[in-house]
């Protein structure tokens, strides 16, 4: 790929960053930060493509701690931001919560 | 080997595929800038992922099956099991960690991209060596400055800025050196040294070290966003040398979003990112200098606690770091449950930096199945707080802290703080009156309308919880 072709995707990719993070609401500072975190795990694809053509011994052992660390980002990145946001999951419809039965038993022992 | 039909490196349908996956990331960032649409988003980054890894290993060519998928495998394991047993109150420093394999990940990319380009003999065009030496730099000072920014938030390392004489001096030489090391890796590009370029990674190690070591533990969130944000540039660099369109667009992605987010936190603490990187709080010692002698305060008891509160109409609970660590969130919904039996209005006031990241007392306490209606934010509550009759604070400190409004020259002067000092009475819910992270003392403790109530706040919540069913 032409470097100034590179350069344009790089210049518009940090706009679309820029414009679609804007106004986020406190609360999921974390989840954000945590998912974007995953999001960089993607340089795992550096390490696949350094140990898929590498044959010098030390090349695949560097490529091979790339992959896992990278896999460790990605997996790990994207597990934690779910079990993050699953913690909001259920409440977003108070409308539910108050007709479901458990959700009423709670209400009056509480 | 494998019967799959294989892509051509760089070919349309690959890249097309790679556009489809930046796409996904795209739109699942988007997505996770709302409450009701984040989960789905995740999601949709997650399948992004999916498809650029599927995509790259369909490439022609693509050898060495046995370490790639080993290396997945172990990852995976490794990831799933991490994740899954981490606390919610872990959460800032598994980032953290996530974070940090993520920008080692980059370097030893760079690292065998570079002995990859000497073995080949030819001269390495400098679109690519550049990228390169950038991603082996920002990749190997993410590395290590988020394992620091783990150790500090896992209280493995001290959380107190750690300051060592002349600082500023080393790290600016360090990376004066390390400029200077990737010029003269540059201009060979013909036979560039790796003995070089290990010299910079290991320089770059050392800088990431000591930037982050002498950041305090409470300006640790913005330094973990900031170095996620510089992990996605490293990655983004990686992309440039590897002429890899996904990597391009997910680690610029990242990159300039992260630095939104990591301004945004910092606005929230009234910092700035220099300030943080740079000056950190010093030990603080003209807000201190009154720490040094006992201040009368007053001390009471669980059951005067419980009694103060079950006799108010309305309750604000204010919960910091310390109900984070003490795991207290439990118990904290427990009391609020006895109080609300009694016909108490509670709600709880979240400072945009409770807990050690934006949002994280939120989480914890939607862990606590409390209601999200009952979570009010600052700006929300401060002007309730005067027809409010306890305001308790439960291990929060500086946010607290009255000296952030009222004394010019405190080291915290402008950061938004939680006005519990204009309800009607205060319980502070405290193992001590030792000062917070910020490292300076708290004057709300020794206001006359404040009570202190020295206890572990998992326990205290509990005692009182129970000492409210017996009233």
């Amino acid at each position: 790929m032409d470097l100034i072709v590179e350069i344009t995707i790089f210049v518009l990719a940090a706009f679309v960053g820029f414009e679609v993070i804007s106004k986020v609401p406190t609360t999921l500072h974390t989840p954000l930060m945590s998912q974007t975190n995953a999001i960089h795990g993607i340089v795992m694809l550096g390490g696949l493509i350094v140990v898929g053509f590498a044959d010098d011994g030390l090349e695949k052992a560097i490529g091979l701690i790339a992959i896992t660390f990278g896999t460790i980002n990605i997996v790990g990145g994207f597990m934690v931001t779910d079990r993050m946001l699953g913690m909001f999951a259920r409440k977003p419809k108070p409308a539910e919560s108050s007709t479901d039965a458990s959700g009423s038993a709670g209400s009056e022992a509480g | 080997m494998f019967p799959l039909a294989v892509l051509e490196p760089g070919g349309d349908l690959a890249t097309i595929l790679y556009i489809v996956s930046f796409s996904l990331f795209i739109f699942g960032v988007r997505r996770g800038t709302h409450p009701t649409t984040a989960k789905q988003g995740n999601l949709i980054a997650a399948t992004g992922m999916a498809i650029a890894v599927t995509t790259t290993l369909l490439l022609d060519g693509i050898g060495n099956w046995g370490l790639i998928i080993g290396g997945i495998l172990i990852g995976t394991a490794v990831g799933l099991v991490a994740s899954v047993r981490v606390q919610m109150t872990a959460m800032p420093q598994m980032v953290a960690l996530y974070n940090g394999v993520g920008g080692g990940a980059v370097a030893l990319i760079a690292w065998s991209e570079i002995r990859h380009g000497i073995s080949l003999g030819e001269e390495i065009p400098l679109d690519e060596l550049i990228p390169i030496l950038f991603s082996a730099v920002v990749g190997s000072v993410s590395f290590w400055g988020s394992n620091i920014a783990f150790g500090k938030l896992q209280g493995l390392i001290p959380t107190r800025p750690l300051a060592v004489p002349g600082q500023q001096v080393i790290n600016a030489l360090l990376l004066i050196a390390i400029v200077v090391a990737c010029v003269l890796i540059a201009s060979d590009n013909a036979s560039p040294s790796e003995g070089l370029f290990i010299l910079v990674l290991v320089a770059a190690a050392a800088l990431g070290n000591l930037v982050v070591l002498p950041i305090g533990g409470a300006d640790m969130p913005v330094v973990i966003s900031l170095l996620n944000a510089f992990t996605g540039l490293a990655a983004a660099a990686a992309g440039f040398a590897l002429d890899n369109v996904a990597l391009i667009v997910a680690g610029t992605l990242v990159g300039s979003s992260g630095t939104i987010l990591t301004l945004e936190m910092a606005t929230a603490m009234n910092r700035s990112v220099p300030n943080i990187l740079f000056a950190g709080f010093g030990g603080a010692p003209a807000a201190g200098a009154a720490s040094g002698e006992e201040r009368p305060h007053v001390s009471i008891g669980a059951q005067d606690a419980a009694i103060k509160l079950a006799y108010a109409d309305s309750v604000v609970i204010v919960p910091g770091y310390g109900l984070a660590v003490a795991q207290a969130q439990h118990a904290v919904k427990e009391m609020a449950d006895e109080l609300e039996k009694r016909g108490v209005q509670v709600n709880y006031a979240i400072h945009p930096v409770a807990g050690r990241m934006p949002g994280h007392m939120n989480v914890l306490l939607a862990e606590a199945d409390v209601p999200y209606e009952k979570l009010r934010e600052m700006d929300e509550i401060n002007p309730e707080l005067p027809r409010t009759d306890v305001a308790v604070v439960i291990g929060a400190n500086d946010v607290t802290n009255p000296a952030a409004k009222n004394d010019p020259n405190s080291p915290i002067a402008g950061m938004p703080i939680i006005e519990v000092n204009e309800a009607q009475q205060v319980i502070v819910i405290k193992r001590s009156l030792s000062p917070g992270f910020a490292g300076i003392d708290n004057d709300l403790f020794y206001e006359p309308n404040t009570s202190m109530l020295f206890a572990d706040a998992k326990q205290a919540a509990s005692d009182i919880a129970g000492e409210v069913q017996e009233l």
